[in-house]
């Protein structure tokens, strides 16, 4: 039996109130006031599709026994559109040489196909087991819909064929070029036409014949239909199209508007988690929608084993993870939609990176992975020749080992007001990890006032810094206080 | 087995700029007028120089590299001229190499200069360090402000000190400073403030205020060294000496392995205790007379006095606020104001607090004379606390 055999969510810890985004505009649009409210899911400045994705698949893997064969990564704002965004998440989770990779996108509905086919890779003998991961930080214009309908975030799941949460029955598909809005390669923002067309013409006319045939092939009568999956940011557009298909009402899964967003990509999956998490039950039939230029529908069954899923890596354990942001400059700001005066501080000369070393050093500077002595035992980011240990100084002894899941704290940290930082102050520190090792280290998404000596933090995944000028992104790994209720991985 | 440089070399002459925002001059300017009172101090003609060494940091904002720019903005004739750089313990390495080619034989008179023309990047504060292809692809995104600033969390982890006491504590090393600076007419800085002024400051990087940092500053100083007997022969009096010269470097170990706290140079502490050995200094705490250290920032200038040994282990604060470190207090630090207050033109602060300790010890020092000094103590620091190069020198009276 196929199916989804494991889940992991992220979602940024900012929430940007809406009602802060209604109060720059609502002066040009008065209409604009019906909306503000709830609150939408904002990346940190140093956030994009791929450091959430790491986040969402390494909490999917955390409680996976074997690695995946197979990455595929699904995103309309993969920052690479030639560069492998799926190999930084492969090589950031250590999954090793031997796993193909898949870079997924242009369409809404992106997300969903790329779990058909792992659903179809792993159906096929061709692969063991795949991780599906679907991100979206999506660029909007001020005043947009977007702006105020969208989130950021990422799901993954892994498929294969042992004890799988959600058994996969059947699926439908069609390719119909429904140009609801555009973005052209290379262009920054979306172009949308009348939601009233899109609602009727599209949503109305192309989603229910695919959800009707994959219906009929899972065995399965509208009525029969436990849980209905379906992200839109048109209002009732979705219930509406249930209720077109035959599938009853209580079936419609919330798709979070008030306290996430739409996920672009993601959505359909971070939506699948949540129903997941809190109403699935087992035996119970679930359909999953993507829409775009076409219609992707999925069946699955739930298992016995969907009883006994724990919540603290998916997107319940992600939306408790909050903070409210209620400056809506600073959005604009972190996501370089003004032209801000940053200071000469900001204009470093040594952002080009040398791709030698990138390379040479990526299981380091992408994976964490340091090393471990094998004459003294003791651990040291980064590793060597020469072991770190006083009393020891061995050469040629290392052996590489992952910080990524070690328990650290902070040993020494300072609130930096005077280096350039796009989230100022810039805090660091020294930290340490319980079982040895220590380096300094930039913390994020961190209070000014809430850092103390002995904090516990965790290692996430980030962009180290943007290359304005030849448009590289760096990545890292910055420490991050560990909060209670927060969705953590923790190692296998 | 070798025994150290003690009184193999004496000082022959010394200059020093006037420290500050010198908008109206460069670093070759800078140069020639710390080059120029250190030659008259000597009495010595340019030809008699055979080498130098020359100290400054960012190259890429002052002068460019290698050993041409001093060659070619003093004229020197002709001679070996070696660059050195080791952060913002580049002067102290240019004395060193002269010293030491003067101790080995190799010369017999060796010049050391150290210039930093800090003022043309555009704005305040120290600018970044570049870091090479690596370690800007991970390093943690910091300021000397914030990477000094580490040593308080730590200090106050360790010895249980709470915010407040700490911060008047630095508060006082900063006041004591600036009190020092307004005598000497070569300081960047010569206003005094009061502990309030400290306290209240804008926060840099927590907890350091802009009054526990030390000035950015323009400057150069130079030394000409030579053997006691060369000096003698020269008519130089009140002959002041090298005892000890040591550098310690860190290898990695506070920076990757856990046994370091973070609350103190483990390299201060080594090439402390190498110093005194090489001067036959075993009770510092008595036998030191007047001391310039490394205040690039007042937390630094705390820990160090323990690194020094010059305060027991966790007992600074008490001696800071007993004033045993004001000038008139048993062993008066930064007397001249010190990097806070003098400046700290990065290549040439390892020589200025050699210049002042020379003044003191030949008993020029004006306003600020101490009574009967004998021995004067430099640290000079460059780095940050998890990853930084020591050096302590100390010299005095020739015996």
């Amino acid at each position: 039996m196929v199916g989804i055999t494991g889940f992991g969510g992220y979602l940024p810890r900012l929430r940007l109130a809406r009602k802060a985004i209604v109060a720059a505009h609502v002066w040009a649009d008065p209409g604009l006031q019906g909306k503000a409210k709830g609150e939408r899911t904002m990346c940190n400045w140093d956030e994009d599709a791929v450091t959430m994705a790491v986040e969402a698949a390494r909490n999917c893997l955390a409680a996976a026994s074997s690695p995946p064969d197979v990455v595929a990564f699904a995103s309309t704002s993969a920052p690479f559109a030639d560069r492998q965004n799926a190999g930084v998440i492969a090589t950031a989770l250590s999954l090793g040489d031997d796993v193909a990779s898949i870079d997924v996108g242009s369409s809404q509905r992106a997300g969903v196909s790329a779990l058909l086919q792992g659903i179809a890779g792993v159906r096929s003998g061709l692969y063991r087991s795949a991780l599906v991961v679907a991100s979206d930080k999506r660029r909007t214009k001020a005043a947009s819909a977007g702006e105020l309908a969208y989130g950021d975030g990422a799901a993954a799941v892994t498929i294969g064929e042992r004890n799988p949460l959600l058994e996969f029955v059947a699926a439908h598909s069609s390719t119909i070029d429904f140009v609801d809005h555009f973005r052209a390669s290379g262009e920054e923002f979306d172009y949308g036409w009348e939601e009233r067309w899109i609602r009727d013409e599209g949503l109305a006319k192309i989603v229910p014949p695919v959800v009707t045939k994959a219906l009929q092939k899972a065995g399965l009568k509208p009525s029969q239909l436990d849980h209905f999956v379906m992200p839109s940011t048109i209002g009732r557009a979705v219930a509406g199209i249930a209720r077109q298909i035959g599938i009853p009402d209580k079936a419609v899964r919330d798709n979070l508007d008030a306290v996430c967003g739409e996920t672009g990509v993601a959505h359909p999956l971070v939506m699948l988690l949540h129903a997941l998490e809190t109403s699935i039950e087992p035996g119970q039939t679930v359909l999953l929608v993507g829409f775009g230029q076409g219609c992707d529908a999925a069946v699955f069954r739930a298992t016995d084993a969907v009883a006994g899923v724990a919540g603290d890596r998916g997107i319940v354990a992600a939306l408790a993870n909050r903070l409210e942001e209620t400056n809506y400059q600073k959005y604009l700001a972190f996501n370089e939609l003004i032209t801000l005066d940053k200071g000469m501080r900001a204009e470093r000369d040594d952002y080009k990176t040398a791709l030698t070393v990138t390379y040479r050093k990526r299981d380091m500077l992408l994976g964490l992975v340091g090393g471990r002595c094998t004459q003294c035992g003791t651990l040291q980011f980064p590793r060597s020749d020469i072991c770190v240990n006083p009393q020891c100084k061995a050469m040629h002894t290392q052996e590489p080992f992952s910080f990524r899941d070690e328990p650290a704290s902070v040993l020494t940290w300072s609130a930096d007001y005077l280096t350039y930082t796009a989230n100022p102050p810039s805090h660091y520190g020294m930290i340490t990890f319980d079982n040895g090792g220590r380096f300094m280290s930039d913390f994020t998404d961190v209070d000014v006032g809430e850092v103390e000596v002995g904090m516990a933090v965790r290692m996430m995944f980030r962009v180290k810094s943007y290359d304005h000028l030849r448009r590289f992104v760096r990545y890292f790994w910055k420490a991050v206080p560990i909060r209670a209720g927060a969705a953590q991985s923790k190692a296998a | 087995m070798a025994r150290g440089i003690k009184d193999k070399v004496a000082i022959l002459g010394m200059g020093c700029s006037q420290f500050g925002e010198r908008w109206e001059a460069g670093a070759e300017e800078l140069m020639v007028e710390a080059f120029s009172e250190a030659m008259t101090d000597a009495g010595i003609d340019q030809s008699q120089i055979d080498a130098a060494w020359f100290s400054t940091h960012y190259e890429e904002i002052n002068v460019g590299k290698g050993g041409l720019p001093l060659s070619i903005a003093l004229r020197l004739p002709n001679i070996a001229v070696t660059r050195v750089e080791n952060f913002c313990a580049s002067g102290s390495e240019a004395f060193r190499g002269a010293v030491y080619a003067v101790a080995s034989g190799a010369c017999d008179i060796a010049l050391a200069l150290g210039v930093e023309k800090l003022k043309d990047t555009g704005y305040g504060g120290l600018p970044g360090n570049l870091g090479g292809t690596l370690t800007p692809q991970w390093a943690a995104n910091g300021s000397a402000p914030g990477n000094f600033a580490q040593l308080a969390s730590a200090y106050r982890a360790k010895h249980r000190v709470n915010r407040d006491d700490l911060k008047r504590a630095i508060a006082h090393v900063s006041v004591k400073s600036h009190a020092n600076g307004v005598k000497n007419p070569k300081a960047h800085l010569r206003k005094a403030i009061t502990e309030n002024d400290a306290l209240n400051a804008p926060m840099i990087a927590e907890p350091l205020g802009l009054y526990d940092c030390c000035g950015v500053s323009d400057g150069a100083a130079a030394a000409i060294v030579t053997t006691p007997e060369i000096a003698k022969r020269l008519g130089k009096t009140n002959i002041v000496s090298v005892k000890a010269l040591q550098l310690a470097l860190s290898n990695g170990s506070e920076a990757g392995h856990n046994s370091w706290d973070g609350s103190y140079f483990h390299t201060t502490r080594i090439a402390a205790a190498k110093a005194y050995n090489e001067a036959g200094i075993d009770k510092p705490r008595d036998q030191v007379s007047m001391f310039e250290c490394h205040d690039c920032f007042s937390i630094t200038e705390l820990v160090t006095m323990e690194d020094l040994q010059l305060s027991p282990e966790g007992g600074a604060i008490k001696d800071v606020m007993n004033g045993f470190y004001d000038a008139d207090g048993q062993i008066p630090c930064q007397i001249d104001g010190g990097l806070k207050c003098f400046g700290h033109p990065i290549g040439a602060s390892g020589i200025r607090m050699l210049y002042e300790m020379y003044l003191q010890l030949q008993g020029r020092a004006g306003e600020r004379q101490l009574a009967k000094p004998s021995i004067g103590m430099t640290h000079n620091l460059g780095g940050s606390p998890m990853s930084n190069v020591a050096a302590v020198c100390i010299i005095g009276a020739y015996d």
